[in-house]
């Protein structure tokens, strides 16, 4: 028996089950129990049904048949999404992109991969390594999240300071619309015709079309990396030395900060030789041809130095460059042993603004009575502020998540963004309304609208309605005044 | 956001045109005029949005208003060190950072730094309802709503007024060196598709008559090793070259006849008639003298690239720009009507009907 029994409902999964191949289309509660979350586990719930087509083909006529049955659909890719984004709603078809699994197209020559959206972003290196390329957005997640899911939220990784996003990174998408209508957006040329559809659809959320190919660009790998280890006395100093290192001209292949709550989580963990005394370490890393990494590594050191670094250790090989990097890879699941739970959050700053951020998030630790934990992408300043709590203390949940919108207003105020990488999903979507005024978010409305009339492709996630705005009472009313007043609307 | 007295007029121009229901061209310094369709419309000029409002160095991001002319941004990064890595073409003195966002154009770097849009971060504009709107910020990773201000990048004006754009910046290369060889265009494109695949610094290709000249650019070491690996001297005053490339004022550009441009992927075969100009390595391919419309385009398409008709004294009825299935063309009409319900702004340009 399916759970739902209202025949209406029965009607959609027996359509489905006809469209789609033998035991593509799941409806028993065990089998849908797995789908009930992504890694935003708090939010919880059971979908209409999960179907998982294996082609495009499918993929459409799972679209064109639900749109049809006005019954909403919500992709998912590997369920890694940390907002939300891939949450299940009771009244929904949840459309698992797993089993289009296969790289389609791999050219040395032209330096592109072509793939199918449930292709897990580290196979795509893994498939090329032997060409000397690779794709280069590494989220830490790369070996279980997808391209597809890193087309949606337009993920980022350790490198992509240097590399780029996924929006940088992608020449081409087949996409299919909630119709069921397949579109071609580019096909391997460095620009499109028209409107630049490849950028409005990256970091859409699901919500514009479903990804059914990406065609992403492979780029040659360094010869060589070092990194240099760089330890601070104050985190102050240590955010004050990558605004240094960017102003010196340098962009680092990768440059990342942790704080000493990081540090002492996970230096047990890695055994990385980590200083335990120092308040903030910097990893910053030079790739390119060895003389080049050479001569970048000296520039970089002596930029560090200037800034305050109190030691400076650089890799003398590819095993202690693993072993430095091993911390920061370890970072999250070490500083989960800190506390019985944490949340991540996502804010982005200008570099300049990093110190008074991180003085500010230390104030807000006594504050809420919760420490903070700092471990994140400097050079891009996108913060990863990991908040430690126990959901088993009463009022520790709700002051987390207090404490959390507390930081991301705060980026909001410095000229930032309250998600850098993660996305707004479901978790962040009061927090749209601090970034964004009404007019804006109307925009974005509309946006949906142009591709998904109906709002039946991942409904309700990403963009506030306005009127959830106004409960949150935050309008964007900005140093108390309301969005330019002085222009009259119609 | 503040709110100055040219952005309240401007705001009150659009609006008084929505109520009479008047086309509006949107005008930098007009040394883009010839892209795209026919200019139609009132004139609504962006020349008194100038200045730069934001430029720090460890910030790698500059913020102007629409209006400042792109030399005094060039100038301004020089001065710090840094550049804009997509080298928009200017096309004369005139030329504004709002035009060079709203043409999206972008110059020999293009397809080993990335392209404009690559490096947009955030947009004021004012929409067809006259409301100033500001999408994306200054900062380099922002997820949070639809990427509305990359959308703004070749969009020709045709989705609303631009009046504050923020652009990422990068430092400029510390050495830089240009090698010349002697090749034909098969082997040329062969080349430049090898090289492109092992980490060399190359910066720039372009190859013309036999002739191909690889830019590269980077660390001294860098751009030391990759001239050793590649072989051949560096080019005395090759810094000309690509400028007078960029700029289009190379002989090449010269003549009466059309000028295509083809965008293409990198490994398409060489193209056989007409007088050919490749840049990009190979990804962008510009053809003179071709009058056949309908052939070029079929010849783009074949390869999964387009066609723009890019200079010509007489323009296809379909438009310059290389026609969109009608799905697509569907999509571009209901995606222009969120920002400009009225169609006030430049009417035609990128396409007939939008
Ligand atoms: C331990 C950990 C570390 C992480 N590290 C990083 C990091 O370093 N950088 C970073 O950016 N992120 C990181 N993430 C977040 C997450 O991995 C990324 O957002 C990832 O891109 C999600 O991919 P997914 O396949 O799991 O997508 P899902 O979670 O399944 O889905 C994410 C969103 O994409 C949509 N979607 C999925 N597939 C498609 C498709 N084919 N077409 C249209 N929409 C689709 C979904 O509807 C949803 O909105 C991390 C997550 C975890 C758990």
């Amino acid at each position: 028996m399916s759970r739902n029994s209202s025949s209406e409902e029965s009607t959609v999964i027996a359509r489905l089950r006809r469209a789609l191949a033998p035991g593509a289309v799941l409806s028993e509660r065990e089998d849908i129990k797995p789908y009930e979350c992504d890694a935003l586990t708090m939010h919880r719930e059971l979908p209409l049904a999960v179907v998982l087509p294996s082609d495009e083909a499918e993929v459409a006529a799972v679209l064109e048949l639900c749109h049809e049955a006005g019954v909403p659909v919500i992709a998912r890719g590997a369920g890694t999404g940390l907002s939300g984004g891939a949450t299940p709603r009771s009244d929904a078809v949840l459309m698992s992109l797993a089993r289009l699994s296969r790289i389609l197209e791999v050219d040395p020559h032209a330096r592109i991969a072509r793939v199918q959206p449930g292709v897990r972003n580290l196979a795509i290196s893994e498939a090329v390594a032997s060409h000397g390329l690779y794709y280069a957005p590494d989220p830490s997640s790369q070996i279980a999240c997808t391209i597809g899911g890193n087309v949606a939220e337009n993920s980022g990784g350790v490198h992509c300071l240097k590399y780029g996003l996924t929006v940088h990174n992608v020449l081409a998408f087949r996409v299919a619309t909630i119709e069921g209508e397949v579109l071609a957006i580019g096909a391997g040329a460095l620009d499109l015709p028209g409107y630049d559809l490849l950028a409005l659809l990256t970091g859409s959320e699901g919500l514009l079309a479903v990804v059914t190919e990406v065609t992403v660009r492979l780029i040659p790998k360094p010869e060589c990396a070092r990194v240099i280890l760089a330890a601070f006395d104050s985190i102050v100093t240590a955010g004050g030395a990558v605004a240094d290192i960017i102003a010196a001209g340098i962009i680092p292949a990768g440059l990342e900060m942790m704080d000493r709550a990081t540090i002492a989580a996970v230096e047990p963990f890695v055994r990385a030789g980590y200083p335990l005394d120092a308040e903030a370490i910097l990893l910053c890393e030079s790739d390119g041809t060895a003389d080049e990494v050479q001569e970048e590594v000296v520039h970089m050191e002596e930029v560090l130095r200037r800034a305050g670094a109190t030691e400076c250790r650089v890799s003398r090989d590819e095993a202690e460059r693993a072993r430095f990097w091993a911390g920061r890879k370890a970072a999250f699941p070490a500083v989960g042993t800190l506390a019985p739970d944490y949340y991540c959050m996502d804010g982005s700053i200008p570099r300049k603004c990093l110190a008074a951020v991180l003085e500010a998030i230390r104030e807000m630790e006594s504050k809420y009575g919760l420490r903070c934990a700092n471990v994140f992408h400097a050079g891009d300043g996108n913060l990863h502020p990991l908040i430690l709590f126990d959901a088993n203390v009463p009022q520790q949940a709700a002051r987390a998540e207090a404490f959390g919108g507390e930081i991301l207003e705060l980026c909001v105020r410095h000229g930032g963004s309250i998600t850098g990488e993660h996305g707004v999903g479901v978790e962040k979507l009061n927090h749209m309304c601090v970034q964004f005024a009404g007019r804006e978010l109307e925009v974005f409305h509309g946006v949906k609208r142009a591709f998904d009339e109906r709002g039946l492709l991942n409904p309700g996630k990403a963009v506030p309605t306005l009127r959830r705005c106004a409960e949150f009472g935050r309008l964007h009313v900005h140093a108390g005044q309301i969005p330019h007043p002085d222009l009259p609307r119609f | 956001m503040r709110v100055t007295e040219e952005l309240k007029s401007l705001g009150e121009r659009i609006r008084a045109a929505a109520t009479q229901r008047r086309a509006l061209r949107i005008r930098g310094g007009g040394s883009k005029d010839f892209y795209g369709a026919a200019p139609q419309g009132e004139l609504l000029e962006t020349t008194h949005l100038t200045g730069i409002v934001d430029c720090e160095p460890s910030e790698l991001v500059i913020t102007a208003r629409a209006g400042t002319a792109l030399a005094a941004i060039e100038q301004r990064l020089t001065e710090h060190g840094q550049m804009l890595a997509f080298e928009p073409p200017r096309f004369g003195e005139r030329a504004t950072i709002g035009g060079a966002v709203a043409s999206g154009l972008c110059g020999p770097r293009r397809a080993y730094c990335g392209a404009l849009r690559d490096f947009v971060l955030g947009v004021q504009i004012i929409d067809g309802r006259g409301d100033l709107l500001r999408f994306g910020g200054r900062v380099i990773k922002n997820v949070a709503g639809f990427d509305v201000a990359r959308l703004m990048a070749g969009s020709l004006g045709t989705l609303g007024l631009l009046t504050e754009v923020t652009l990422k910046t990068v430092p400029r290369p510390k050495a830089e060196c240009t090698l010349q060889f002697e090749l034909d265009q098969p082997l040329a494109l062969e080349r430049m598709s090898q090289w492109a695949a092992r980490p060399l610094p190359l910066s720039a290709t372009a190859w013309h008559g036999g002739r191909l000249l690889v830019r590269l650019s980077g660390a001294q070491a860098a751009v030391r090793a990759a001239r050793q690996a590649l072989g051949g001297e560096c080019l005395e005053g090759a810094g000309e070259y690509w400028e007078a490339l960029r700029e289009q004022r190379l002989e090449f550009f010269d003549a009466a006849q059309p000028l295509w441009r083809l965008s293409l992927p990198a490994h398409a075969p060489p193209l056989t008639s007409g007088d050919i100009l490749l840049e990009w390595g190979g990804a962008l391919r510009w053809l003179r003298g071709s009058v056949d419309v309908d052939g070029v385009r079929a010849l783009a398409s074949r390869f999964g690239g387009h066609a723009t008709l890019f200079r010509a004294c007489t323009k296809p009825p379909e438009g310059p720009f290389h026609p969109l299935s009608p799905s697509m063309l569907a999509l571009h009409r209901r995606l222009k009507a969120v920002f400009d319900p009225q169609g006030l702004f430049n009417p035609g340009r990128l396409y007939p009907t939008l």
